[in-house]
């Protein structure tokens, strides 16, 4: 069983997330959190978005973020705290504002912190950057994989 | 330079199959250089190989498809990787034939030169 550090906001997110699962492909499309739910301006707080899975030995964890500099990507495991922090920068420093006839990506610095389902061996973390997804394998604790219990037929 | 809502038609030049409609419109930034525009979409999960970029009939699409990496099906899904799609209508004063795209973490750079009488020109005056 996993135990979870307990926050009322998260509870209060759970539930946005219900509300929100439930008015999924109501609507117009071009609704903006259908449209452009994974930019950092139009989801401050939880950027970026993961998409997490496990197995018998590992955690997967997956984030969407695309035009990342990976030089300037942090990620730490502390117990089953993940926490990922980077920069987006702008495609270009030196354009005019009035430049631009469309600015809908945004750009900036970030941080996202997780809880894990199970303590993970924070030594043996990988991750990897390929096509604006960020993805990490973090092996569980040796102490964390389930066991096999043996049934015998009497 | 106009988004197109409403997809451009084109020639069937198979008889209609059934295609995934569901696909996510992708975030772009357009912005004007000195050479012409710069369109700058993001498209995560999609690799240079799964991108389509294509010119038809002043029409500039874009469509790719997208990839998890994740090796098992995901727990906790905050997001889902769909197909991209999206339209703009060129003006005239884009050079076609120039139109050039690069790809790289999942954000793909469209430069689009103006043609040459389009550019601005600067006119020195004299002073007797």
């Amino acid at each position: 069983m996993a135990i979870w550090s307990w926050d009322p906001l998260d509870e209060v997110e759970a539930l946005r997330r219900q509300v929100e699962r439930a008015f999924e492909g109501f609507g117009r499309w071009d609704r903006p959190y259908t449209r452009f739910a994974f930019l950092p301006g139009a989801s401050a707080r939880t950027y970026p978005l993961l998409n997490i899975g496990e197995d018998h030995d590992n955690i997967y964890v997956e984030a969407l973020a695309p035009g990342l500099n990976p030089d300037t990507l942090e990620i730490s495991v502390l117990d089953n705290t993940l926490r990922i922090a980077g920069e987006k920068p702008p495609i270009s420093e030196d354009i005019r504002p009035e430049a631009f006839h469309r600015n809908e990506r945004s750009a900036g610095k970030f941080v996202r912190t997780t809880a894990l389902p199970v303590a993970v061996d924070s030594a043996k973390v990988a991750a990897e950057y390929k096509s604006g997804l960020l993805r990490l394998t973090l092996p569980k604790a040796e102490e964390a994989k389930p066991k096999q219990i043996e049934v015998k037929v009497g | 330079m106009k988004e197109s809502t409403v997809p451009a038609k084109r020639e069937q030049q198979v008889p209609d199959t059934r295609e995934q409609t569901r696909s996510l419109v992708p975030p772009v930034d357009i912005f004007e250089s000195k050479e012409g525009l710069v369109v700058v979409a993001d498209l995560p999960g999609a690799d240079k190989s799964d991108v389509d970029v294509r010119v038809e009939n002043d029409t500039l699409t874009l469509q790719a498809t997208a990839k998890s990496g994740l090796p098992i099906d995901p727990l906790l899904r905050e997001y889902e990787l769909h197909n991209y799609h999206r339209q703009f209508q060129l003006g005239e004063t884009v050079d076609q034939e120039k139109i050039k795209a690069e790809m790289k973490h999942g954000v793909l750079v469209i430069n689009l030169p103006k043609k040459e009488a389009a550019k601005p020109r600067k006119i020195t005056v004299k002073t007797e």
